[in-house]
């Protein structure tokens, strides 16, 4: 008797918890159908450094559009930019932006602001200075390690692209590697194997002030002209994707407001008080 | 139906697939020898002997079996990273170091099934071997021989689960082109490529050879089976 009393108390109790739970569904719908949402794909190196962080705030209160994004590598970023899972994409390199428009997927890129890249190795700071050609060569003859991002992000393909205006054969150096993995693993990694890498200037400052365990790794080359990486920007085409709702509007306000006079001083400023130097320089307009 | 066989004849000859394959193989290999060793040892010695705390021993086994790879792969990556306590090893980003992790992965697991077999079945068999008199060594080999498909089972279990497995790899392996690929953090690059096709045909290939191993188990348990019967 007592157990069946129990069991239409917990049946009675289960009702109630499905029927709290029926009428809280709605609720939490409404507020979500109100807000419109920006969806973007972008690279590790703008999520790593926290600049989209400090941006999504003042966006949302500018314009009331969320935004929310995945950071991911330059050519996974295309492709779900391509393939319609996202409304905008924030990415840099060029070429492949440049294709991803023409091939109708993209809108319009507009450039927005750009970094430099500097190569980080076991050595003394600044050892080559910005002589980047004999930096990449003493690696190249000393067969020294250099751990390379393998995964064909953007710093993937502008590192392929030094080796070859100065000719180099990296893939004939034994102790060449290809981790495969983001840019903060890859540092770690090169910091482990005290090997040479290539890293954007902001992953690798605030790897160095982030990381638990002291990063060994110096600057050895940096400011050399090559190695400046430029971003831009792309809507998605929402004619390109007939049968998914592609949100345009918020992508074209997300473009328009970053390119802002007020935005481009913004991001000028971001990091300047944590690292004493700025990660990203605003170019809004003009191009690299 | 002539682009996927193309596209897998281009992938046998592709020496970065070869070697992710070879990578995963040889890990598994060392990985599932280590553990099914020391676990069924482990598995038959919790079994066998009563001690103070043994039932907290069990219980933390059940734990470890849950753990998540990443886990087990973090606490290898501290131990063998250039400044941790195994650091002169020098085995971070080798597959020596990610069949470390793995076996950290798969000891418990391995364990805690060959200890579930054993408590259903030794206590009737040992009744049985000192009833006809045999000694310790007898008894144990006895065990283990009754045991054997229990065993068979544990084993490809554990080899399915090393094979699989990515996160603890990712870490502590470094997924190093040509070194340290295997075959899932290979999957889980192209993925982060863009290039689905090949990551999913690249899947594909690692369930084949998965089946390919079950089957010959299957084969060899049959073959034992068919044996007996005579």
């Amino acid at each position: 008797m007592k157990k069946k009393i129990s069991a239409v108390l917990l049946i009675f109790v289960l009702c109630f918890a499905m029927a709290a739970c029926g009428q809280y569904v709605p609720a939490a719908d409404e507020s979500t159908v109100t807000d419109t949402t920006l969806t973007m794909a972008t690279t590790t190196s703008t999520d790593n450094t926290g600049l989209l962080d400090c941006l999504q705030p003042l966006f949302l209160e500018d314009t009331g559009i969320t935004l929310e994004w995945t950071a991911v590598g330059t050519g996974e970023a295309i492709a779900m930019g391509a393939s319609g899972d996202v409304d905008i994409i924030l990415v840099h390199a060029k070429a492949s932006e440049e294709e991803f428009v023409a091939s109708g997927a993209g809108v319009e890129r507009f450039p927005v602001m750009y970094n430099d890249y500097i190569i980080v190795g076991p050595e003394a700071e600044n050892t080559y200075g910005d002589d980047l050609e004999s930096c990449l060569k003493a690696i190249y003859d000393g067969q020294l390690p250099f751990i390379s991002r393998g995964d064909d992000s953007g710093t993937h393909k502008a590192e392929l692209k030094l080796w070859k205006a100065f000719e180099i054969d990296y893939a004939a150096n034994p102790e060449y590697m290809e981790s495969g993995q983001g840019m903060g693993a890859t540092i770690t990694m090169a910091d482990e194997q005290q090997a040479y890498c290539m890293t954007d200037r902001g992953t690798w400052l605030s790897q160095k002030k982030n990381a638990d365990m002291d990063i060994e790794l110096e600057i050895v080359c940096q400011g050399a002209k090559n190695l400046l990486n430029q971003y831009g920007v792309i809507a998605v085409n929402p004619e390109y994707h007939e049968s998914i709702d592609i949100n345009n509007e918020a992508a074209n306000a997300f473009i328009e407001w970053i390119c802002s006079e007020k935005v481009q001083a913004l991001i000028a400023e971001f990091g300047v008080e944590e690292y004493g130097e700025p990660l990203f320089f605003p170019n809004a307009g003009t191009d690299n | 139906m002539e682009n996927i066989i193309s596209w897998f004849r281009e992938c046998f000859t592709d020496e970065a697939i070869l070697s992710a394959i070879g990578v995963t193989f040889r890990m598994a290999f060392f990985a599932c020898l280590i553990s099914s060793v020391s676990g069924i040892a482990f598995g038959l010695m919790l079994e066998r002997f009563n001690f103070k705390g043994k039932k907290l021993i069990i219980r933390l086994n059940r734990t470890l079996m849950g753990m998540p790879p990443v886990v087990a792969g973090l606490v290898v990556y501290l131990l063998l990273m250039r400044r941790g306590p195994l650091g002169m090893l020098g085995w971070l980003f080798t597959i020596k170091g990610m069949v470390m992790a793995q076996c950290l992965i798969i000891v418990p697991v391995m364990t805690g099934m060959v200890h579930q077999h054993a408590v259903s079945k030794v206590p009737a068999i040992r009744e049985f071997c000192i009833t006809m008199g045999a000694d310790r060594r007898q008894t144990l080999w006895t065990i283990i021989k009754e045991m054997r498909h229990d065993i068979y089972f544990c084993v490809v279990t554990c080899f399915g689960r090393s094979i699989s497995e990515v996160g603890s790899v990712m870490l502590v392996g470094g997924n190093i082109k040509g070194r340290t690929r295997t075959m899932t953090t290979a999957i889980s690059l192209l993925k982060s490529q863009g290039i689905f096709t090949e990551g999913v045909a690249l899947g594909l290939v690692l369930l084949v050879m998965a089946f390919i191993i079950q089957w010959f188990c299957d084969f060899l348990q049959k073959e034992e089976s068919a044996d007996e019967n005579y």
